[in-house]
């Protein structure tokens, strides 16, 4: 039992055959079951091995094994096995023995046995002849422990059954026979197992020797790893310390074996990375210690690959490195996927912040919009109520009010007013940016507008400042845009311009330029609007198409007139009759404080001020130009500015404007012939292109018209210095060239002499009594700017109830009519002799002098010539100087009788007789009434 | 106020006017007064009439202390006062005033010094008389306007010339 046993251990052994493998595999990879050779062997014999990229330098393997701890160990453990094996053998045949030594033994007992019995059978052959089996018995109990695997060899003792009769010859005889038979076998045993013996002593001296064993087992192993890696992409190698390859594995060679072996990784490729997996593997061997890099390299030789490469140190026994393993596995595919995925993990991301970028941009947009559309709402909202604050405090400003109160209304009229005008700049701004705003194509006269916007700025100037406009001749009488917007625009720049003037002037220049994009390109330093450069395209366009896209450019209201000889020619045979294009400039200069080159960006910009000191100095909002510039853009112009700091600024806006032609001549023709009939002034504003409203102090409103500030301001003289200002900017230019220029100097000059225009109502008798005084001629002049002749008639009132003389000049205005007022008849006779009237209307009942004495002094006068009747009755007359200098005016006065009509009240006291008789020529009865006036009027004045 | 529609001010307007007209507190003239109100002078008529009223209430004090002097009552003073007063009065068509006025001058004249004080008396009554009423009817007017201007504010804001 004990040998069975043994017998079993060798082949546990024998399962594990790790010593083939790396000593460093890990414990995957001993789980791979390497079996005994002897049942794979048919299973390799089926794989075809490719064994020539294994390239070997057998000598350098065996100094390996030689000198170095691992190959020296490999070869023990292989020894090892083998002794192991060999042991086993020899155990196994031992024992053989020891059972063959045993069956002799046995069949000698029985040999011995027999041979007694035989003796025995002899001895007790009269005697006792009873067997003993005891001996038997125990043999049976040894023959049991014979081994069993033996069994068929081993012969069990029979008993052999005689059928003779016991002690019988024949019995005898046939005893011998069958122990002869017994022998025989016996021997024949015997000789079966020398035979065995032999033989096994033959198959001892046959097995094979330890060399050829471990060269099989290695053999084997090169087979595996053979069979392994055949297809796998790498490459395993040996390189000695000069790193000089001594080993190569290579599935798929490009080189021969002599041109691997003994040269160094240099020595063999050229091309990036061959360096650095060099350097790297030096690297390891200095460093002893393995490491694993990737490397790319791009050589002649395979081309771009990317190379995981482990290389392991390989000492010698006393610890020196001698060389590198050196594995390379190709991961080009790999790198490349992964190279892939990173840039597709890259790209993603930046996907991913555009998206959140985009949608941060949309809502900040959305809350924008949101924004302004409630700001407009708002700003409508607010504006109802508010511009009904801002009317009800102006009727209580008409109502009785002491000093203070009006005072306090005056501040909350003005708040009120900028409030409302802010809130409309941005209703405006938000109708422009939403495209809401509509805009009206209306005629209009461009020099009103100008005269218009100048008048008003002149009424609320606060400062020392000269306003001025020059229009040149050759602007239209009449264009065709939207007056509202433009005068905003006009306003706006002008306002603008006069809050940051201190001193100097401030003005408009209107004149025709010939050709948008010619603007453009000199004009200043503004990017080109949208519209020109589109209406440009448009125009390179109806070149090439022909007419329908000309026509359509017209109709669109751009400019087409310009370019090209042959379109012009084309579209003025076409489009006679139709309106056409002017686009006129508009410079709005002023010698204020400039803006400076920094803040010109933000100029336009919404509630941008030049800066923070800006807005506290001089207020406002910073909307007023962001509007301009919208409108200016919204009616396909541009508004672009020049300046100089402390020296003044100049906006530009050039717009088109539709002509109507047929319209435009006949005014011209009839303004040409008012023009010649006459310079009395009254028509003069409309083709005048001269304005002039120099600066006006108390007292010297209207005498300053007269005197001589007007050459100082003559449009060459500030042509000039506004040229100054916009260096790049053309002079102003008409299309018919230097001619008309020069005209329209001349012309503006000889206008600019005339007298500007300027009436504010409520002024007029005033200044009438003012300039009686200082000079009766100018006074007839001045008296009827407005209307017909009937109102160069002077009509004196004398009356001395204040409520009559309300009622009265209310009427006479209602009629037409002014009037100069005097409150008793001593005052009349003093008015009488100062100017000469065309109508007295007198109230009997005064008191100083009644209406009955007054009248009774002017008939005497105008009878004799001389006043003494009136210096008589108490009146102090005026010095008689101007009696000298009027002579002839009071001869002609003197045969005139003036129409003096009696206001009674029908009362006992003033009857119609006594008025008569005094000389009255007529009498209205009172209350006045308008139709009673009015008849009056019409009686004595026609 | 708002709710007050312009129309309805302008009714209680002419109701009010049209019971002066009745009573002859006012006459045809007051009319007259008020077609010289147009746009150059919106409150043409207010303005007048404050104006009389003013005058008047100078020349009332005058008359009452004029006639509180017993000894020195200077009639002929008085007259011209009281003409003062009758033309003004009749220039806004005061009717009544005007009447009372003629009466007053008519006794003043006779140097009817209880008379002229009974005239001022009547004077005074139907001067506050006529100052309530027309001062009832300025407010009104004034309202129908604010309403008129609170619907309509285009006006208003075209006339305020853009500063910014």
């Amino acid at each position: 039992m004990g040998c069975e046993m043994e017998s079993d251990q060798p082949e546990d052994l024998d399962v594990v055959l790790t010593s083939m493998w790396p000593e460093d595999m890990n414990e995957a990879g001993r789980q791979f079951n390497v079996e005994r050779p002897g049942a794979d062997q048919d299973m390799l014999e089926e794989v075809t091995i490719n064994k020539e990229p294994n390239i070997v330098d057998f000598q350098r393997l065996m100094e390996l094994t030689n000198y170095s701890d691992k190959g020296n160990w490999q070869l023990a453990k292989l020894v090892k096995n083998w002794e192991f094996k060999q042991a086993n053998v020899v155990r196994l045949l031992r024992e053989e023995l020891d059972q063959l030594s045993k069956q002799q033994q046995e069949v000698e007992l029985k040999k011995l046995e027999i041979l007694e019995e035989h003796r025995f059978e002899k001895d007790g052959y009269g005697g006792d002849k009873r067997p003993i089996s005891i001996l038997d018995e125990n043999l049976r109990y040894l023959y049991q422990d014979a081994p069993k695997r033996r069994k068929d060899i081993i012969a069990q003792g029979e008993i052999v059954a005689i059928d003779a009769e016991y002690d019988s010859a024949v019995y005898w005889k046939q005893r011998a026979m069958h122990l002869e038979k017994l022998l025989e076998a016996s021997l024949q045993r015997e000789q079966v197992l020398v035979e065995k013996l032999q033989e096994s002593i033959e198959s001892l001296e046959r097995q094979s020797t330890p060399v050829e064993e471990l060269s099989q087992v290695l053999k084997r192993a090169d087979n595996f790893l053979h069979f392994v890696l055949q297809n796998a992409p790498v490459v395993i190698g040996h390189q000695d310390k000069d790193m000089r390859y001594r080993f190569i594995f290579n599935h798929f060679p490009t080189l021969g074996e002599q041109d691997i072996i003994g040269k160094t990784d240099v020595e063999i490729f050229t091309g990036a990375g061959v360096k650095e997996s060099q350097d790297f593997k030096t690297e390891v061997l200095e460093r002893g210690l393995p490491a694993k890099r990737e490397i790319t390299f791009e050589t002649e030789l395979f081309g771009s690959k990317t190379f995981l490469i482990y290389v392991e140190p390989v000492f010698s026994k006393a610890g020196e490195t001698i060389g590198v393993n050196y594995m390379g596995m190709e991961v080009t595919d790999q790198v490349r996927k992964r190279e892939k995925m990173a840039k597709l993990r890259e790209e993603i991301a930046v996907q991913k912040a555009k998206e959140t970028e985009l949608n941060k941009t949309i809502h900040i947009t959305e809350e924008t919009m949101r924004a302004k559309q409630m700001l407009a709402t708002m700003s409508h909202e607010i504006r109802s109520p508010l511009s009904g604050v801002v009317s009800m405090t102006e009727i209580l400003a008409t109502t009785n009010l002491d000093k203070e109160q009006r005072q306090l209304l005056k501040v909350m009229l003005s708040s009120g007013d900028l409030v409302l005008q802010l809130i409309n700049d941005i209703l405006d701004l938000s109708k422009v940016e939403s495209g809401v705003m509509k805009l009206e194509a209306a005629k209009f006269r461009p020099r009103e507008v100008v005269k218009h916007v100048l008048q008003t700025a002149a009424a609320s100037l606060q400062k020392l400042l000269t306003l001025e406009g020059h229009v040149a001749e050759d602007v239209p009488i009449e264009v065709i845009g939207d007056v509202l917007r433009i005068r905003q625009i006009l306003t706006n720049l002008i306002s603008n311009a006069i809050k940051f003037t201190h001193e100097g002037k401030v003005g408009i220049n209107l004149y025709v330029v010939p050709e948008t994009s010619d603007v453009n390109k000199e004009g200043s330093e503004k990017k080109s609007r949208d519209q020109p450069t589109l209406s440009a395209n448009t125009n390179g366009n109806g070149h090439g198409d022909n007419s329908p896209s000309c026509e359509e450019s017209e109709l669109n209201n751009t400019s087409c007139d310009q370019n090209g000889d042959q379109m012009d020619q084309d579209k003025e045979s076409r489009t006679k009759a139709e309106e056409r294009v002017v686009w006129i400039r508009c410079d709005v200069y002023d010698t204020g404080i400039g803006i400076p080159e920094h803040a010109m960006s933000t100029l336009f910009k919404k509630y941008m001020q030049v800066g923070a000191d800006t807005a506290r100095k001089y207020g406002g909002t910073g909307l007023g130009l962001a509007i301009c510039k919208q409108l200016v853009e919204l009616m396909g112009g541009y508004l672009t500015v020049s300046s100089v700091e402390q020296h003044g600024s100049t906006f530009t806006f050039v717009l088109p404007y539709k002509v109507s032609s047929a319209s435009d001549s006949d005014d011209t023709d009839e303004l040409s012939d008012t023009d010649h009939l006459g310079d009395d002034g009254y028509d003069d504003d409309l083709n005048s292109g001269v304005f002039l409203f120099p600066p006006r102090t108390l007292g010297t409103l209207f005498s300053s018209q007269i005197n001589g500030r007007i050459p100082k301001l003559l449009p060459n003289s500030y042509g000039n210095h506004c040229n100054g200002l916009l260096e790049e900017s053309p002079l102003p230019c008409s299309s018919k060239g230097d001619v008309s220029e020069e005209g329209s100097d001349s012309s503006g000059g000889a206008m600019a002499t005339a007298s500007p225009v300027l009436d504010i109502d409520n002024l007029r008798p005033v200044a009438q009594q003012e300039q009686e005084t200082a000079s009766e001629c100018s006074s007839t002049n001045r008296t009827g700017v407005e209307k017909s002749e009937t109102k160069q008639h002077k009509i004196l009132l004398v009356e001395d109830n204040k409520i009559n003389i309300m009622v009265a000049k209310s009427m006479t205005k209602q009629l037409g009519y002014a009037i100069d007022v005097v409150s008793n008849g001593a005052e009349a006779v003093k008015a009488v002799q100062r100017s000469s009237y065309h109508l007295i209307l007198m109230d009997v009942c005064m008191p100083v002098m009644d209406g009955l004495q007054a009248t009774r002094l002017i008939r005497s006068y105008e009878e004799t010539g001389s006043w003494d009747e009136a210096v008589k009755a108490g009146v102090e007359m005026e010095a008689m100087s101007n009696q000298s200098c009027s002579t002839s005016q009071v001869e002609e006065t003197r045969k005139k009788r003036v129409p003096i009509v009696a206001m009674t009240a029908n009362t006992v006291s003033e009857s119609a007789d006594e008025c008569y008789a005094n000389g009255m020529d007529s009498f209205v009865s009172k209350p006045i009434t308008l139709q009673s006036l009015k008849q009056c009027l019409q009686r004595y004045l026609v | 106020m708002l709710g007050l529609s312009v129309e309805q001010l302008r009714a209680d307007m002419n109701r009010l006017l049209a019971i002066l007209f009745h009573q002859g507190v006012l006459d045809e003239q007051f009319l007259q007064l008020q077609q010289l109100q147009d746009e150059s002078s919106p409150n043409f008529v207010s303005e007048v009439v404050t104006i009389y009223f003013h005058e008047s209430e100078k020349l009332l004090r005058n008359l009452r202390a004029l006639l509180v002097d017993k000894e020195l009552s200077d009639y002929k003073k008085m007259g011209i006062h009281l003409n003062q007063l009758m033309g003004s009065s009749s220039s806004i068509g005061a009717q009544r005033l005007r009447n009372v006025c003629a009466a007053f001058r008519a006794a003043s004249e006779l140097n009817n010094r209880p008379g002229c004080l009974r005239a001022l008396e009547l004077l005074e009554y139907e001067y506050c008389y006529l100052k309530n009423k027309l001062h009832e009817f300025f407010q009104i007017e004034q309202q129908r306007m604010l309403a008129a201007a609170v619907r309509y504010p285009a006006p208003q804001q075209h006339r305020n010339n853009p500063q910014g």
